[in-house]
């Protein structure tokens, strides 16, 4: 558990340093995700890889137990929100049908755009 | 044990213990509700812990620099969280190494359609701060439109997916992802496990794009 709680902190401060010294727009936990995927990858490729966090599945329960309570995580900033919602009374309630109007254009677009590509792809792959 | 409670109170409420509670302790019975009600999407456990946290701090005038002195604890995970999202990747790689050119197609039509709509906002709430700064926009806004759009996403996604007939769970996680970034991802992982797979893969990937785009468009129409 812990071991496998290390790793993933390793895996974040190794990204937060990569972002900083290559001076890169994204952040740093992603390239940490990017990372982590690539330890699993080649632990299934290098039997020597296979040791401490990465077996027994000690590195995926970890992950699978902080992913279990996603939603946690985003109260703290939730409450924050909770506390300036003067801002929005301030820019107008209007702000709030924008965001929802949008939230559902981009979400409409983005699942008809993903299912369109992947009707093609099958298409694609069936024809002779 | 001290003799005016008052001081009791008083010292409990400078305690990052108390603030900690508090917050795991209303998200444990929102999540339960949650639970009981097999996740209606109106029964969201953020939104109802952040109303109920907010209003309790409210009552009791404490300020959100003490709240936050305990709930940074949980707020610090969100980074290891990211993390642990090449898991659930790893474990879907074969479904995901499939679906790479409806997952890219989707990635550049969604995030165009968020940056468009409303500029900076669909990103996770730290790097759109970041993004906003660099636009000489008010970041504390964004926090609080990004907040907002990934709630409102995590509620309409489920009804809205169903009314259309969409049952590709590919398809609907990696929607949430992209338009309702983290707040929507953990919906996404409630409701099913592919879902949410994708919703982290087009959660990471649009936090990306837009960095890499919010700016180039905001140059684009600037000059």
């Amino acid at each position: 558990m812990i071991a496998s709680l290390s790793l993933i902190l390793l895996c974040q401060l190794a990204g937060e340093v990569f972002v900083r010294a290559f001076k890169l727009p994204m952040p740093g936990p992603v390239v940490g995700l990017l990372l982590l995927l690539a330890l699993l990858l080649a632990r299934d490729r290098f039997k020597v890889l296979a040791r401490g966090p990465l077996q027994q599945d000690g590195v995926e329960n970890a992950s699978r137990g902080l992913l279990a309570h996603l939603s946690l995580l985003f109260v703290p900033a939730g409450v924050g929100v909770v506390q300036k919602l003067d801002l929005i009374a301030e820019h107008g309630i209007a702000i709030v049908v924008v965001l929802a109007i949008s939230v559902v254009v981009t979400l409409l677009v983005t699942v008809a755009t993903f299912l369109f590509a992947s009707r093609l792809m099958a298409r694609g792959r069936s024809a002779p | 044990m001290s003799e005016n409670p008052l001081s009791l109170w008083v010292y409990l409420s400078q305690s990052p213990l108390l603030w900690l509670t508090v917050t795991l302790l209303v998200y444990a019975i929102a999540d339960a509700v949650s639970l009981a009600t097999h996740r209606n999407p109106l029964a969201n456990p953020v939104l109802h812990s952040m109303w109920i946290i907010g209003a309790f701090l409210l009552l009791t005038g404490t300020s959100y620099t003490t709240y936050f002195g305990g709930a940074q604890f949980v707020h610090f995970l969100l980074g290891p969280a990211t993390v642990a999202l090449a898991v659930p990747l790893y474990e879907n790689r074969k479904l995901v190494a499939a679906s790479v050119l409806p997952m890219l197609a989707a990635l550049v039509a969604g995030s165009l359609t968020a940056v468009i709509s409303v500029a900076p906002k669909s990103v996770t709430a730290g790097i759109a701060m970041g993004i906003s700064e660099s636009l000489h926009a008010d970041p504390s806004l964004t926090a609080v439109a990004v907040v907002l759009t990934g709630i409102m996403g995590a509620i309409i996604v489920t009804p809205l997916m169903n009314r259309m007939g969409i049952a590709d769970f590919r398809a609907r996680g990696f929607a949430v992802g992209v338009a309702a970034h983290g707040i929507g991802t953990a919906r996404a992982f409630q409701v099913d496990a592919v879902a949410g797979a994708f919703a982290g893969i087009a959660m990471s990937l649009n936090a990306l794009v837009t960095s890499l785009l919010v700016p180039l468009a905001v140059t684009l129409l600037v000059r």
